[in-house]
C-alpha cells in the first residue's frame, strides 16, 4: 500500500522513517537530542475499561521503548460510540491510560475524539532518545543471544475471552502482562547496551522476529523449550479461538520459517499469534545476555527468557529448534 | 436433513460459538457451518475436531462449507463419500512440473497434449481441482494455448490453483493468467482429503 510513496524527501534530520518497518520514527532536533514518535490504538482486549485503557497506553508506549527511548508526552486518541457508551466507562479508560502514562514518567497534553461505532483507544506518544541508545531492528549480529521479555498467547486468550471461554485465572495473568510497561526492560537494555530490539505486537513473535532477521541479514534459531507462553493459550488454539490476524501472520511469514522441532500445529499458532502490548525482543552479545536478563527480570518482567541465538543467514530466516 | 449454520461475514470467534451451540443441541448427526474466511474455516475445523467430530470442508462460490459429523466415528458420511462419490468428481490433479518424463522437449509436448485433451472429458470424469506446483506454475502463467483450454475446464467447475510460494520463487506471480493462488495449507489439506490424487510431471 505504501510501497510507491516516498515519505522521505531527503531531510538530513530524518533518522528513522517509514521505509524501515521500525517501531517508531526518529528525528534529530539538534546535535544531542533525538525525537522519537509513534501512535497506536486498539479495540478493547479486556472487559474492564480501566485495564483496557492501561493496556492500550502500555501498547502505544512500547514502541518508544523498543527504540531505546523515554516517553515524554502523550495525546489520547479516542474513537467511541457516543450513543451507547456509559460516561463512566470512557472516564475509566482515560484513567487507566493516565495510570500507565504516569508510571512511564510522561504526561498527557490533550487528545482527540471521534464518534465511531467500534470503540478504539490509544496514544500518540512523543519521546526522546540519546543517539547511542537508538536501538534499531536491523542490527542483530551472528553470535548474539535473543531475549523475549513477556510470554506469548495474548491474542488467543483475548479472543477466547470475548466469548467467555478463557479461564478467569489466565485472563488475570494475561491482563497483568499486557498492562505492564516495557519501560523497565528498555532501561535495562540501555544500561547494558544491546545490538538490536523491537517489540512483539500485531505481527506476533514470528512476524516481528522476521522483520529483524531480514533487515539484519541473519537467521534466528529459536528454542521451543524456552519461549515463554501462557499454557492455556495452546488449549484454546486447539478449540479454534484464534484471531484472524494470527492466521494472516502465518500466511505472510510461514515461507520464511522452518520448524525443526516436532511441535503441534496448535503450539505453532502461539508463535504466529498477534500480541497486544507484547514484550521487547532484544538481540544482545553473549557476554552481556545473562546480566541483561537478570536486570529485566528484576524490573518486573519475571517471565523474560533467552529464547535463541543469531546465526549467519540460513535458507530460512527463522528456525524453531 | 442436516442443520445449516450460516456464519458468513462474522468475525472470529463468533462462527466457532455458533458451531459450538449447534453441536451441543444434537447428540449425533451432521451440521453444516458456512463461513467466508480462511481464519473462520480453520477455527471451526479446529473446534470441531477438538470435540471429537469429523469435518469435511468444501469450497462453494468462495464460501467454505464445513460438514461436521458428531456421534459416530466409523460411518461419517462426509468421509465415506469421498472414494465412492457417484460422479467420481472427487479427484484432484497435482501437476508438479512443466514436463512429463525424462526428456524435457518431449515431456513438454506430452504435458501440453495431456492437459489440452482434458476438455474432451465428460463432466463427471473431470477432476475437482488441479493444483500446479514447482515448475508447473509456468503452465498457468505462460502457456497461452493450454491456459485457454484450462479456462474451459474452469468454466466447468474445475478449480485451478497455482502455488503462491512457487509463483513468488520464480518471480512470475504477476503473470498468472488462470485460476487462483493456492497456499500450502489448502494444498496439503486437499491432498489428504481427496482419495484420488493424480500426479503429473
Amino acid at each position: 500500500m505504501l510501497r510507491n510513496i516516498s515519505f522521505n524527501d531527503g531531510n538530513p534530520d530524518l533518522i528513522v522513517g517509514l521505509e524501515h518497518s521500525e517501531d517508531a520514527g526518529v528525528f534529530r532536533l539538534n546535535d544531542g537530542t533525538f525525537l522519537v514518535q509513534t501512535a497506536d490504538f486498539i479495540t478493547p482486549v479486556v472487559d474492564d475499561p480501566f485495564m483496557y485503557g492501561r493496556i492500550a497506553a502500555a501498547n502505544s508506549l512500547s514502541d518508544i521503548y523498543a527504540m531505546g527511548g523515554q516517553a515524554i508526552c502523550c495525546l489520547n486518541l479516542v474513537c467511541y460510540d457516543s450513543c451507547n457508551i456509559k460516561s463512566h466507562e470512557l472516564r475509566n479508560i482515560l484513567l487507566g491510560a493516565l495510570d500507565a502514562v504516569r508510571e512511564a514518567g510522561a504526561v498527557i497534553l490533550g487528545g482527540h475524539t471521534v464518534d465511531d461505532r467500534e470503540m478504539k483507544f490509544g496514544l500518540s506518544v512523543t519521546g526522546i532518545v540519546e543517539e547511542r541508545s537508538i536501538t534499531r531492528n536491523n542490527s542483530a549480529r551472528p553470535g548474539d543471544l535473543l531475549i523475549l521479555t513477556k510470554p506469548l498467547g495474548m491474542g488467543i486468550l483475548t479472543t477466547a475471552n470475548k466469548v467467555d471461554m478463557a479461564s478467569e485465572k489466565s485472563m488475570e495473568t494475561a491482563t497483568a502482562i499486557m498492562a505492564m510497561l516495557n519501560r523497565g526492560a528498555a532501561e535495562a537494555m540501555n544500561e547494558v547496551g544491546v545490538h538490536s530490539a523491537t517489540d512483539i505486537t500485531g505481527f506476533g513473535l514470528i512476524g516481528h522476529a522476521l522483520e529483524m532477521a531480514r533487515a539484519s541479514n541473519v537467521s534466528f534459531r529459536l528454542s521451543t523449550d524456552t519461549i515463554p507462553f501462557l499454557s492455556e493459550a495452546v488449549d484454546l488454539a486447539g478449540m479454534g479461538l484464534i484471531p484472524a490476524g494470527s492466521y494472516a501472520n502465518r500466511q505472510f511469514a510461514e515461507e520464511s520459517v522452518l520448524f525443526e522441532a516436532n511441535i503441534t500445529d496448535d503450539k505453532k499458532m502461539i508463535y504466529f499469534d498477534a500480541q497486544t502490548s507484547g514484550g521487547l525482543f532484544i538481540s544482545v552479545s553473549t557476554d552481556k545476555a545473562t546480566r541483561l536478563l537478570e536486570k529485566i527480570r528484576k524490573s518486573g518482567a519475571s517471565q523474560a527468557e533467552i529464547i535463541g541465538k543469531v546465526t549467519d543467514l540460513q535458507e530460512k530466516y527463522i528456525i524453531f529448534a | 436433513m442436516s442443520q445449516i449454520v450460516d456464519a458468513k461475514g462474522l468475525a472470529c470467534p463468533q462462527p466457532v460459538i455458533m458451531a459450538k451451540k449447534a453441536l451441543s443441541d444434537i447428540t449425533e448427526g451432521v451440521i453444516t457451518v458456512i463461513v467466508d474466511s480462511e481464519a473462520s474455516r480453520e477455527n471451526v475445523r479446529r473446534f470441531s475436531e477438538s470435540q471429537g467430530c469429523t469435518v469435511t470442508v468444501t469450497e462453494k462460490d468462495g464460501d467454505f462449507h464445513l460438514e461436521i459429523a458428531k456421534g459416530y466415528t466409523c460411518t461419517v458420511p462426509g468421509q465415506a463419500e469421498i472414494p465412492t462419490h457417484p460422479t467420481g468428481k472427487k479427484r484432484v490433479m497435482f501437476i508438479q512440473s512443466e514436463t512429463i518424463g525424462p526428456d524435457e522437449g518431449l515431456g513438454k509436448q506430452l504435458m501440453k497434449a495431456f492437459l489440452e485433451n482434458m476438455v474432451e472429458l465428460e463432466d463427471h470424469e473431470l477432476p475437482e481441482r488441479m493444483i500446479f506446483v514447482n515448475r508447473g506454475v509456468f503452465i498457468t502463467c505462460l502457456w497461452d494455448q493450454t491456459i485457454e483450454k484450462l479456462g474451459q475446464l474452469e468454466k466447468r467447475d474445475v478449480g485451478i490453483f497455482s502455488c503462491g510460494a512457487c509463483l513468488d520463487y520464480f518471480k512470475i506471480a504477476d503473470k498468472l493468467k488462470i485460476g487462483k493462488v493456492g497456499n500450502a495449507f489448502d494444498t496439503v489439506q486437499t491432498l489428504i482429503q481427496y482419495d484420488n490424487v493424480i500426479t503429473l510431471g
